[in-house]
């Protein structure tokens, strides 16, 4: 099947892009172009649409349409706040709405870090576009020019007199205006909502149980469905016994249907009843005969690390090189190789998978998927309804987590085909097993490393990043013998910024078929590993302090800035009984640099992790709460990442189940944390991911700093460092 | 198929539901209460915590048919309607939840910890809290807010809790 045809990164690219598209392709909102964009927009909001963004009743109430969903990473309020600051309104006095998919908001795939720096000046323009075309039409009404005129909390006013009208009352004017191309955007020492602390409004709904998930979609008519995967992922169908399951009071039907991926389809067997324990009972008495093929054999960890470790012992295909690598590291004398490795890891948001989609007799449809991305899931939707777009009604509840899981829209999949079949709402709800066991993961990856030093600097670095790949495996987009375009993004020295005189990256594919995804930081959270650690192991071997190394090699100021802060913050300096050590890692990703410093100490045969401190170089941001809560989960999803085990499979299947075999980490193993931001003001880059790969090598680096042991593979059993 | 009577919030509400059917899923998706979730079913995440006579327990391991007749049941929908009890102040003002998602079961475990123990220390918390898994990692903010909920309390804030 065509998934979806630009990679992630392309995605982020095209969507900062679009930020010119967005406001040039403002619609004309004269006459005919008002009312066909008012037809597709729920009945209470047929009224002024200034643009798609913003919606300004004539009885003054606005609407601003969020079009990135919220996993928790907070755009449910920081996309409106684009809109609001130039707008001139309260987000206290809005309504905020997600966008349901439709082209005219541009790509609404919350991912990649991206709702930020991507919507940036798009929404800002939005809303001072529309701020602008408010002060036209209030001018023409006091027949002056439009510099008499200001907007403040929804309401345009006269200068130097008390005169002001609101925005309902100048909307159905305003509409008739052009939309300017280029209004005039605020300065950032004007801003009064960017940058400043401002409590988050979905909050109250979220303590009082009254929030709407996924899992919370209840639909008139509506039945239940929980399905039997193959424990082996891609086994197909032998045979079904369902004479017990359709005993269990509430199971109305027992159904084979199609799990698609973006790499196979697979076969499943859904039970469909009129509630989800029923269908879950039922499923559990299912027996069903798999043809699990060579998966037994090909589809294992094991086998996947094996020729992942063979090709660490080859030359990989070359991404980028600055000198000739390999002639300098062959003639070092004081050299270093070593090979970091990362497990598959399964994203676990504590909401499992689910959908509930209408197929209606018509033709049409309605659905309700808590995807990262509307139009993304639309698409993919109509594809597997086999109808137009424009057919069907898409709405996206809140996701309870996601991580880049449910930008995956394998569940999708199986309510769209059940709908079909049923013609009634079904909804599809898998269960924390079919999270665990079924994937997608992230890619567990090696990261060969070669490196040499002289004269107490570090001289030469070379990163072969060994591994499936998403571009490929995901996007099918990937040549035999092209490296992993997404390293650009990871590993680059336009990224990391690290001015060796010699350096490479290279890369060698190797493939599996246990389904793989981005997971949140995607590589960054694999390479980060090897990346750091190893810079900290050549620190050691020229004899240099880890701080003092990375500095020598970085001249961004920036880079500089985020490193100095940290040292300052975990005094970096101060001397450490034995026993107790400090590591640091700093890692750009997503727009953001970010740097951690963990501290540790010996504790009978294992360490403790003490503190954790982060610093984060985002540029502008919205809410520097958030930013701050973010990188604390990202503190703490990095530790777990780093020391919980990750998931493996045997005779083809996942060894982990629930989580009680695939921990994440609980409230009594997090550290004392402290999170600092810079404030360079510069353009501003990602928050949801950048903090999270520089947390498992500061770790790793603050465990060889206190015990003297060199972990390179991951995870790391903190209780017993031997 | 049996009918039940169940005491939910201080109201009395009739489920009719398989006798094994865990008390989690009759709360959802009987009675329509969406504010308990469900994340694990194995008792390992605490996303379904309720209280029973005050008592904070995993709902998705109580078949309806072992609970009491007598048994009074908490729920989100019933902590602080009016006003927010001082946990869920806390938790606006601390700025917990990200997704949100598992906070409902959180709010639970630490509005029965403050019930029984009004000042706990911290190891107090951790132990109390500790079958409550977040995914987003909000746990260094769940300690502070139960700490301010505590010295809320104390300064005689808001009651201890309206479990009816």
């Amino acid at each position: 099947m065509k998934y979806s045809a630009t990679s992630r990164r392309l995605f982020i690219k095209t969507s900062a892009l679009a930020g010119v598209g967005l406001v040039l392709g403002l619609p004309k909102l004269k006459g005919e172009a008002l009312s066909s964009i008012s037809k597709n927009l729920p009945p209470e909001f047929i009224n002024l649409e200034i643009n798609p963004f913003i919606i300004i009743r004539t009885d003054g109430s606005i609407t601003l349409i969020n079009p990135r969903p919220d996993m928790g990473q907070g755009s449910i309020q920081a996309a409106p706040s684009l809109l609001a600051e130039e707008l001139e309104v309260s987000l206290e006095k809005v309504t905020i709405i997600q966008s349901d998919g439709q082209s005219k908001y541009g790509s609404q795939q919350s991912g990649g870090s991206s709702t930020v720096r991507g919507l940036w000046y798009p929404l800002r323009k939005a809303g001072a576009a529309a701020k602008e075309m408010l002060i036209q039409a209030a001018a023409v009404k006091w027949a002056t020019t439009t510099d008499n005129c200001f907007a403040k909390d929804a309401r345009i006013y006269l200068k130097n007199t008390d005169k002001s009208f609101s925005y309902g009352e100048l909307a159905e004017e305003a509409a008739k205006l052009p939309v300017p191309k280029n209004p005039k955007l605020k300065n950032p020492a004007e801003f009064t909502l960017l940058g400043k602390y401002n409590k988050r409004l979905d909050i109250p709904s979220k303590v009082t149980g009254k929030a709407v998930f996924g899992i919370d979609i209840e639909v008139p008519g509506m039945v239940y469905a929980c399905i039997l995967h193959s424990p082996a992922i891609h086994a197909s169908i032998l045979s079904i016994d369902d004479s017990k399951t359709l005993m269990v009071k509430g199971v109305q039907k027992v159904i084979r249907c199609k799990r698609t991926m973006p790499h196979r389809q697979s076969d499943a067997v859904a039970v469909i009843a009129s509630n989800w324990w029923a269908a879950q009972k039922g499923r559990s008495l299912l027996t069903v005969k798999w043809d699990e093929g060579q998966l037994p054999t090909t589809q294992t960890t094991d086998a996947y690390f094996q020729k992942a470790y063979e090709a660490a012992k080859k030359e990989g295909v070359r991404h980028e090189e600055k000198g000739d690598f390999l002639a300098k590291f062959n003639t070092a004398s004081a050299k270093l190789e070593a090979v970091y490795e990362t497990p598959f890891l399964a994203h676990a948001p504590i909401e499992p998978e689910c959908a509930v989609v209408h197929y209606k007799e018509d033709g049409t449809a309605e659905i309700w998927a808590h995807v990262q991305g509307p139009d993304g899931g639309l698409a993919d939707a109509a594809r597997f309804l086999g109808i137009d777009q424009d057919k069907i009604k898409f709405h996206v509840p809140l996701l309870g987590g996601s991580f880049g899981r449910k930008a995956y829209h394998d569940y999708l999949s199986e309510a769209c085909y059940l709908a079909k079949e049923l013609k009634k709402p079904v909804k599809v709800l898998w269960t924390r097993e079919d999270d665990i066991t079924q994937g997608p993961y992230r890619p567990g990856m090696l990261s060969r490393v070669q490196g040499m030093v002289a004269n107490g600097k570090l001289t030469g670095f070379h990163h072969h990043a060994i591994g499936e790949s998403i571009v490929g495996q995901v996007f099918n987009g990937l040549k035999p013998d092209e490296a992993d375009p997404w390293l650009s993004g990871e590993l680059s020295t336009e990224n990391n910024q690290y001015q060796f005189p010699v350096s490479k990256v290279s890369w060698t594919h190797v493939k599996t078929e246990i389904p793989i995804v981005w997971w949140r930081s995607v590589y960054a959270s694999n390479f980060g590993w090897g990346q750091e650690c190893f810079i900290d192991e050549l620190a050691h071997l020229a004899g240099k302090d880890p701080l003092e190394a990375r500095l020598d090699l970085l001249k961004d100021e920036r880079f500089r800035k985020v490193l100095e802060t940290l040292a300052e913050k975990s005094n970096w300096k101060e001397k450490l009984p034995s026993g107790k050590g400090k590591g640091l890692a700093i890692f750009a990703s997503f727009g953001s640099i970010s740097a951690c410093c963990i501290t540790v100490s010996k504790s009978g045969k294992g360490i403790i992790i003490e503190k954790a401190v982060s610093v984060i170089d985002c540029g502008h941001y919205v809410n520097p709460d958030n930013v701050v809560a973010q990188t604390q989960g990202n503190i703490v999803m990095g530790i777990s990442a780093a020391i919980k085990d990750g998931i493996t499979f045997s005779n083809g299947k996942c060894d982990q189940t629930n989580y009680h075999e695939y921990q994440i980490l609980r409230m009594n193993e997090i550290p004392e944390m402290e999170v600092h931001i810079i404030q360079s003001g510069a353009e501003p880059g990602g928050v949801g991911e950048p903090g999270l790969p520089p947390v498992a090598p500061a770790l790793g680096n603050a465990i060889f700093a206190a015990t003297g042991q060199r972990i390179r593979k991951l995870p790391i059993d903190i209780t017993s460092i031997s | 198929m049996a009918a039940y009577q169940l005491q939910i919030n201080g109201k009395k509400m009739f489920a009719e539901a398989e006798a094994d059917m865990p008390l989690l899923w009759v709360i959802r998706d009987v009675l329509g209460l969406k504010g308990t979730k469900y994340g694990c079913g194995i008792a390992q995440c605490g996303a379904c915590t309720i209280h029973v006579d005050g008592v904070p327990v995993r709902s998705c391991q109580i078949p309806i048919a072992e609970l009491s007749r007598k048994a009074k049941i908490t729920t989100i929908e019933g902590i602080g309607e009016t006003p927010l009890h001082a946990i869920q102040e806390a938790w606006i003002e601390e700025q917990v939840p990200q997704c949100g998602y598992c906070q409902s079961g959180q709010i639970m475990s630490a509005v029965a910890l403050l019930k029984g123990n009004p000042q706990p220390t911290d190891e107090e918390i951790k132990s109390a809290m500790n079958g409550n898994l977040c995914r987003c990692g909000t746990y260094d903010r769940i300690q502070k807010g139960i700490k301010n909920a505590a010295m809320a309390l104390k300064a005689g804030a808001s009651p201890v809790s309206n479990d009816k």
